[in-house]
């Protein structure tokens, strides 16, 4: 039922707070594909969402072989730096990418997040990126700088960019 | 060797330095002057008053960060010394806006650029805001006096490589441009002005207005946030304000609060946090909030074929005002332009694209050079700012819509931006826009741009100078604030930040704030000692 009316929403090309009315009604996630087990102590994020962002790092990076941990971490640290506002907002984003439903008719991922193929997921950003809707074109930017933020804010990133910190100093700092 | 940290010398030696985070009861303190934030209005504000015996204090959101806290790192600075970790933006999420949150606001972590108040911009506020007393003529005493205090001065290194393209760009078109002066002593020339100067060389409001006050017994409350004005039963004069204090996180309410009593209050929080405060008070008059103004910034990427380094070395020292004065004041918005220090992070965010592109350009971050346009808003009939309003938690919240006049702006921007790259040389240019393509031909660049869609969260665009929102003017229906930033209404109520500016100025504005504080500042000295 919720899916059928979720369908005709879309196809409607409804302005973008319709969008988030209908993310709340689905805010009790339905269970995507069982998320792993983690050690990490998050504050934010929850399991399911650290295995969103561990999907996506990678394509929206452009870079294999990431500590995907470290990323998860980031983008969770720089949350916890935000307005309550923004947090929730996040949150209501997260939680209808969680969710089964919503993520094939909304994101177009047919695939539960930890199985998605780079290929997908990249049609995923893309679209969103373009979109026309203003809201889902922020939701993919506010994807897009958590990851970055999260990774070249990490100096293990520096080494690719040939990137360092002035040495003259680096040696008189506590 | 180690260097030295004059703040925590001082705060050892006892200077009356409260954290909120560290109370452990309500705080109710009394004072002649509560100046509500420390950056460029409060700080300038809080030295006059305290130098003169008046009995000051300044509260702040943030926390007190000294340079043994900088650290240079993009990861630790963005959080603990900006506005939402440096993710503040207008309400659709189209600009984000960079504006500093810590002891010294702003002028702690800002690229140190010290302009004068552009000449055209003052008279224009003289014929079309009555404020004819603020020309170049009667401002130029107290641009003066804070050049002197803060060491603003000719930069007499050369530029880096990063600011010698937007040079070089420029002597290749024959377009005008200049050297900027800075805000320094004893500069180190690193490039990382804004996470914090580590060096103590900027002469940010942190070592010079704040400890000058602090020496003459004012007193500091850091992280603690206002949330309003307390009001006499009358409605006729503040007697103080009231807040919460914050967690060790910068960032959480504790259960503590504060109430401040005092004589005469400034509201020093910044065109953002003054309004807000207004507004959270029930002082949100026709003007509060409305005219707000932010020097929108579009933003052109080059790889230049040799590394340029644009992290290294002084991050502003070029710029080029050809564009400011090719068109009338009122007429299709002029813009400005410099060059932004490009550091790892700030680059992954702003780049536009995802993946292989992006990586691939990013591995080139030693030879990307990065130009900035700041468009100048508020002066065209079309170009009324944005307005700042409440959430629902009273957290504010700018409005900024974009149409045609500035998007007009924005193309016109990217054009001389892709041309003056070419010009020095570059490789290949993009547009900062999610629809851009690296190109490596001007001829190309310049049909792309043609046709690039003017949406929001297309193109980015940026802005670190937020000004208005309390207007001056010559008359009370006209605005919040009379020219010495003497709340209209509420007279022991200043205002005395960048907040009172009727337009945007056309030009970095710390220098600006800096002047027109003494100003208000030397005048409310007068008015409380008499």
């Amino acid at each position: 039922m919720i899916n059928i009316k979720r369908r005709q929403l879309i196809k409607t090309g409804m302005a973008g707070s319709v969008v988030l009315l209908a993310a709340a009604w689905l805010a009790a996630p339905v269970d995507d594909y069982p998320a792993p087990l983690s050690t990490m102590r998050l504050d934010f994020l929850q399991a399911a969402d650290g295995q969103i962002i561990r999907s996506l790092a990678p394509v929206m990076l452009g870079i294999a072989g990431l500590p995907l941990d470290d990323v998860v971490q980031g983008v969770d640290r720089a949350i916890t730096k935000l307005l309550p506002a923004v947090q929730q907002e996040l949150r209501q984003l997260f939680d209808l990418l969680a969710n089964r439903w919503a993520r094939w008719w909304l994101a177009g991922v047919r695939s539960p997040w930890a199985m998605a193929q780079a290929g997908e997921l990249s049609q995923f950003l893309q679209r969103w990126q373009n979109s026309s809707l203003l809201l889902l074109r922020s939701a993919y930017q506010a994807l897009r700088a958590l990851i970055n933020a999260a990774w070249f804010g990490n100096p293990a990133s520096w080494g690719a960019l040939g990137y360092q910190q002035p040495p003259q100093i680096m040696g008189l700092l506590p | 060797m180690t260097l030295p940290d004059p703040i925590a010398q001082g705060v050892a030696a006892g200077w009356r330095v409260l954290d909120g985070a560290a109370q452990t009861q309500d705080l109710q303190l009394t004072c002649d002057v509560l100046i509500i934030g420390t950056g460029a209005g409060g700080g300038m504000t809080a030295e006059v008053l305290a130098s003169a015996g008046l009995d000051v204090m300044m509260v702040e959101e943030g926390a007190l960060r000294t340079s043994r806290d900088f650290r240079l790192l993009e990861a630790k600075a963005y959080p603990e010394l900006y506005q939402e970790a440096a993710s503040r933006k207008t309400a659709d999420k189209a600009i984000t806006i960079l504006q500093g949150r810590t002891v010294g606001g702003s002028t702690t972590v800002n690229w140190t650029s010290a302009f004068r108040t552009p000449p055209d911009t003052l008279a224009w506020w003289g014929e079309r805001y009555g404020l004819q007393g603020l020309n170049s003529q009667a401002m130029a005493p107290w641009f003066d006096m804070a050049e002197q205090r803060l060491g603003i001065a000719d930069w007499l290194a050369d530029p880096n490589p990063n600011n010698s393209v937007l040079e070089r760009g420029c002597q290749a078109l024959g377009l005008k441009h200049g050297r900027i002066r800075r805000n320094v002593r004893g500069c180190w020339n690193l490039g990382y002005c804004g996470m914090g100067c580590a060096t103590n060389a900027k002469q940010s409001m942190l070592v010079t207005t704040i400890p000058g006050a602090l020496e003459h017994k004012a007193s500091l409350l850091s992280r603690a946030r206002v949330e309003r004005l307390l009001l006499a039963a009358d409605g006729k004069s503040v007697q103080g304000a009231t807040g919460r204090l914050l967690k060790a996180d910068d960032h959480s309410p504790s259960a503590r609060q504060f109430n401040i009593k005092a004589r005469h209050v400034v509201l020093a929080a910044g065109a953002i946090g003054t309004p807000a405060i207004l507004l959270r008070s029930g002082l949100g008059d026709a003007h509060v909030g409305k005219r707000t103004f932010l020097h929108p910034v579009s933003i052109c990427g080059a790889v230049m074929p040799q590394r340029i380094e644009p992290y290294n070395g002084a991050p502003q020292t070029v710029y080029s005002d050809h564009f400011m004065h090719t068109q009338p004041l009122d007429g299709p918005l002029g813009y400005k332009l410099e060059v932004p220090p490009v550091h790892p992070l700030l680059m992954g965010v702003t780049l536009p694209g995802f993946g292989q592109h992006m990586a691939t350009l990013m591995q080139q971050l030693p030879n990307l050079h990065v130009m900035l346009a700041l468009l100048r808003d508020g002066f065209h009939p079309d170009s009324l700012g944005g307005q700042v309003r409440l959430r629902a938690d009273g957290s504010p919240e700018l409005d900024y819509p974009l149409n045609d006049v500035l998007w007009d702006g924005v193309r016109r921007s990217w054009l001389t931006m892709a041309e003056l790259q070419f010009a020095a040389g570059a490789r290949q240019v993009q547009v900062i826009h999610e629809q851009a393509a690296l190109q490596s031909r001007w001829k190309a660049a310049r049909e792309m741009i043609g046709q690039l869609a003017l949406k929001p969260l297309l193109a980015r665009l940026v802005s670190a100078h937020v000004m208005g929102g309390a207007a001056m003017s010559s008359r009370p229906e006209d605005g919040v604030v009379d020219e010495y930033g003497r709340h209209w209404a509420l007279r022991n109520l200043s205002v005395i930040d960048g907040s009172v500016f009727p337009t945007s100025l056309g030009a970095n504005p710390q220098l600006s704030i800096y002047a027109f504080a003494l100003r208000a500042a030397h005048q409310l000295c007068a008015a409380l000692k008499a």
